[in-house]
């Protein structure tokens, strides 16, 4: 595990001006037909920050991750992954489409994605979920990636399960298990859409605190969430999305605390 | 007594209760009154025949589903997740093969296709000659393109059903098209269908004897020919359907052994 000396969120400074600009997002733009769903979003994420999106449903802060990745193609705008600006081009129905398939899969294979319905793979038992993309996608030797896998399958607290199906988990546990499974491919940034939305309220502690840890030992992270308190707790910096625009954003005590826009003190009334 | 021997005779009380007692002694007395009442004297005089034509049935049965298996994947991807060039003429073919019967796709393609080759003579003179103008050929390629046909539906529907966020998963995590194909999506789609794929392989067995109607000599046809040469029918008859019944079992019995080995409840 690597990553930048642990430091709490609250001596952390909340934006990082020395450290390298993991990502970078400019003026996105997504539409899905006539939806009009981004409209011109920035945002940056340095190593080591925690960067959370809040807002309400329909803000488009879901959609604005995935569009990181690319498992969403952003209409217009210039992301940027490690310094490297993915390449996007117009297919012949006019939508924007990756320029190159090696590159984002390339890029991919950096962010560790946490999904809000886990989308563990239900036909492998948990250890080969998470060795599955350090063999087959990343060419990390088998034996080295079952040792990983187990420390990680340990540090999530599921040790014990490692030869059970996703099936047989309980909800709380398919979402340690997909964190393993994104910690295992040594991601530069992780990417959480929502982590607990799906959980049983007595299990969304159990995912919070693995978080926690994560953010705590300094690992760069973007986390959409509907958890105020625990977005005050971890993130660095706090983006409020309306309308498919950023409407406020800043350390967390400014938001959580002195929040300047009254649609912000609205949802912040309404969320609480 | 060892532990093993105990825990045997433990399973073997286990599975002898009184209903399957009952039952194998039914079974037992059918058995002895068709030997006693009925005749078989046949039996010694078509052996041969008759183990040759057991062979040939499972060989096409082999064979058929597996090539037909083969077709149905990509058949089933390209009606699932295929642009429109390649899902129209593959939801056509299914249809075609669906809504005719397997008897007339089988005459079509012997007596159609078979006796439509004789008239080129590059055929004639082709290294495939020797086997165009045998009988079996056609039927393997009926049988495998009516078992395509069928199954390439099943797949359709069994890799529909595989979850999508498990496949964006599998994309977000940079494996490739083909990768998420090969690792995660066609795993999921086979054991979801295996149930069905095990019935229809049942009822691929029992399509089999069609073939006995382009000349190929398989377990029914030498049935029939038993009939037809002694004027037996009703033996034959029986020990035919004890043969489809045996082979039926061993079918199910292999299928359930590919379905155990992942565990149901699946996501």
């Amino acid at each position: 595990m690597t990553g930048a000396p642990a430091a709490s969120p609250a001596d952390r400074p909340s934006k990082r001006q020395d450290a390298a600009e993991a990502i970078h997002v400019e003026n996105l733009h997504k539409r899905f037909g006539s939806l009009h769903v981004l409209k011109g979003v920035s945002l940056s994420a340095r190593d080591g920050e925690v960067i959370a999106i809040i807002g309400g449903s329909g803000s488009g802060k879901s959609t604005l991750l995935r569009c990181i990745n690319c498992l969403e193609n952003p209409t217009s705008g210039i992301i940027r992954v490690n310094g490297e600006e993915i390449r996007l081009k117009a297919d012949s129905h006019g939508h924007t489409i990756p320029a190159d398939r090696r590159q984002i899969e390339r890029i991919r294979s950096k962010l560790g994605m946490v999904f809000q319905s886990f989308n563990l793979w239900s036909h492998m038992t948990l250890i080969e979920n998470v060795i599955e993309v350090p063999i087959h996608v990343l060419k990390v030797p088998r034996a080295e990636a079952i040792a990983t896998a187990e420390k990680l399958l340990e540090r999530v607290g599921l040790a014990d399960k490692r030869d059970v199906y996703p099936a047989f988990l309980s909800g709380g546990q398919q979402q340690r298990g997909a964190i393993a499974r994104a910690l295992a491919i040594q991601p530069r940034v992780m990417l959480f859409d929502e982590p607990t939305s799906a959980l049983d309220p007595e299990l969304v502690g159990e995912v919070l605190k693995v978080i926690a840890d994560l953010a705590h030992e300094g690992r760069t992270m973007v986390l959409v969430t509907h958890e105020m308190k625990f977005a005050r707790e971890v993130a660095s910096h706090v983006v409020y999305l309306y309308n498919g625009l950023v409407e406020e954003e800043g350390p967390p005590e400014q938001l959580f605390g002195a929040p300047r826009s009254e649609r912000l003190k609205q949802f912040l009334r309404n969320v609480s | 007594m060892s532990v093993a021997q105990i825990a045997g005779t433990a399973r073997a009380r286990g599975w002898l209760r009184p209903h399957r007692i009952a039952l194998l002694a039914v079974a037992a007395g059918l058995v002895v009154t068709a030997a006693l009442t009925m005749r078989w004297d046949w039996l010694a005089q078509y052996w041969d025949l008759a183990l040759l034509g057991i062979w040939r049935t499972i060989w096409i049965l082999v064979v058929t589903t597996v090539l037909g298996f083969l077709l149905a994947v990509p058949l089933g991807l390209a009606q699932a997740a295929g642009p429109r060039y390649l899902a129209l003429p593959a939801r056509a073919f299914c249809t075609v093969i669906r809504g005719t019967p397997l008897l007339l796709q089988l005459w079509l393609l012997y007596y159609g296709l078979g006796a439509l080759f004789p008239q080129f003579p590059w055929i004639r003179q082709s290294e495939l000659w020797p086997y165009l103008r045998q009988a079996w050929p056609y039927a393997v390629l009926a049988l495998t393109l009516s078992y395509a046909g069928y199954e390439g539906e099943v797949m359709r529907g069994a890799f529909s059903g595989v979850p999508r966020g498990q496949l964006e998963a599998a994309r977000a995590f940079g494996m490739s098209r083909w990768k998420v194909l090969r690792r995660i999506w066609m795993p999921q789609a086979i054991h979801r269908a295996l149930p069905t794929l095990a019935g229809e392989t049942v009822l691929q067995l029992k399509a089999t004897p069609l073939v006995a109607t382009i000349t190929v000599i398989d377990v029914y046809a030498v049935a029939s020919k038993v009939r037809q040469e002694t004027f037996i029918t009703y033996e034959p008859l029986l020990l035919l359907a004890l043969v489809y019944l045996a082979i039926t079992g061993v079918l199910v019995f292999l299928f359930r052994r590919l379905e155990a080995r992942i565990p149901s409840r699946l996501g």
